[in-house]
């Protein structure tokens, strides 16, 4: 079952997954379903890295279920830059709210501030491991779209360091999916995602060009490949211009391929796609409301 | 006296650690935080023939009981073996291992020790996901520090 905390997608039974899901879908035909339930109720957002669309669609939601939210502001204005810890952060907030939403660069830092409170926490996002928030949403916005059994996803782009792509590999581990990862060698996934899908019995197989698989793909993930994760510009340059897709690079996909990316993006999908019925990423950036209203609204024990 | 005797000398008191992975005597002292500074005879072999295993390495501390843990663990009493521990394999491995990704929190200066599950091949950080494999985990064994698993 959900746990107190929501700290990693492997952590995600099926079941956990779909009363989500299905508690989200209500909320977004009829918000007066939850309309302040929380009224009175606290979230702190404590974001030791920037967002914009995370902490604002927490925002929104914690709202839009009567709560307020409090907002530990800038690393820079903070007490952590007085050398505070994590530790001693995280416990002395749990004071000031119902919940903690937390994102941090470092992996493990969500596991670690979830010891050391007993309000209910989520990971939004912790240095290259998970993002689980984001994969409810993804999730939410596949099942809308495509169905989440007997469906084949492909996810492109900066394997190794996307938090949001381990998360959703996770996840789709639950359903019947076939999973398919394309990235250059460099950024492929990493070993411990590799071994718990291997465990889970998924049905994956990695590449390091789209087309290959293009045609078989009901969903397509694309994400941002990173300058800084290249020693020269030039590499760079070469590499993520493989990984970038237009109209003439999707001619050959099925006219029903829904086009996922977890935003920002940069240049990796070309604007003109935004026109096509494929484009489904705004829609994906707006179902993270209903989608964290459901999970804040289990997470403070008013849905079952 | 036999060539075996010379290999590894009896002890009167103390603890056999028998039958470690040839090449890991020293990590285990390391681990135990045995480094001689306590005064007590340790004895070590290393790769020495065995019949169940091929090789091994044996561990012999002088004067002190060690409680059970991993491997094999022969308590000595006047030169006779009064107690013997078969050790499984732990679950977790607590304090003793130093997580190799950098950017993991156990890393930093948090009030907290590195907590490892124990694969079948490997460990794996239980905050940050890393895997080590099993060949690999002697290089991040943490010289400063004595875990919840040391004997």
């Amino acid at each position: 079952m959900l746990q107190d905390h929501l700290i990693s997608a492997a952590h995600l039974s099926r079941d956990d997954i779909e009363a989500v899901l299905d508690h989200a879908a209500a909320v977004d035909a009829d918000p007066e379903l939850v309309r302040d339930r929380h009224d009175g109720r606290v979230l702190a957002l404590c974001f030791f890295e920037p967002s914009t669309r995370t902490k604002m669609s927490f925002e929104s939601a914690m709202k839009r279920l009567g709560g307020e939210t409090i907002d530990m502001g800038s690393v820079e204005s903070s007490s952590v830059k007085k050398g505070e810890s994590l530790a001693d952060t995280v416990r002395v907030i749990e004071g000031y709210a119902d919940a903690i939403v937390l994102r941090h660069p470092s992996e493990g830092s969500a596991k670690l501030a979830s010891e050391f409170v007993d309000v209910p926490l989520v990971n939004a996002g912790d240095g290259a491991g998970q993002h689980p928030s984001q994969t409810l949403l993804d999730l939410y916005t596949i099942r809308e779209n495509a169905g989440l059994d007997d469906i084949t996803v492909g996810i492109m782009g900066d394997l190794k360091y996307g938090r949001t792509v381990h998360s959703l590999a996770h996840a789709l581990t639950n359903f019947d999916v076939r999973q398919h990862f394309v990235s250059p060698e460099s950024l492929r996934l990493p070993r411990n995602v590799r071994y718990d899908l291997h465990e889970a019995g998924a049905k994956v197989r990695e590449h390091t060009d789209l087309d290959a698989v293009l045609p078989d793909l009901d969903v397509l993930y694309v994400t941002r490949i990173q300058r800084e994760r290249f020693p020269e510009e030039r590499e760079y340059r070469e590499v993520a211009g493989e990984y970038r897709i237009d109209n003439a690079t999707l001619a050959d996909a099925a006219g029903d391929l829904t086009v996922m990316h977890p935003l920002p993006r940069v240049d990796e999908i070309a604007p003109e796609v935004d026109e096509t019925t494929r484009a489904k990423y705004f829609e994906q950036a707006h179902n993270g409301v209903p989608v964290r209203m459901a999970l804040l609204d289990r997470l403070l024990g008013g849905a079952q | 006296m036999t060539d075996k005797e010379l290999r590894v000398s009896k002890i009167r008191d103390g603890t056999v650690i028998d039958h470690v992975t040839a090449g890991q005597a020293l990590n285990v002292l390391a681990i135990l935080g045995i480094d001689g500074s306590g005064g007590e005879s340790v004895s070590i072999g290393m790769n020495v023939p065995s019949d169940k295993v091929g090789q091994k390495d044996v561990v012999k501390v002088e004067g002190r009981e060690l409680s059970q843990s991993e491997v094999d663990v022969l308590i000595i009493r006047d030169f006779d073996v009064v107690e013997k521990n078969r050790v499984e394999r732990t679950d977790t491995v607590r304090g003793i291992l130093v997580c190799p990704n950098h950017n993991c929190i156990t890393n930093a200066d948090e009030p907290i020790r590195t907590e490892f599950e124990v694969l079948s091949d490997g460990v794996r950080c239980a905050y940050c996901d890393t895997i080590i494999r099993e060949g690999d985990v002697a290089e991040h064994i943490d010289a400063r520090g004595s875990g919840e698993t040391a004997l």
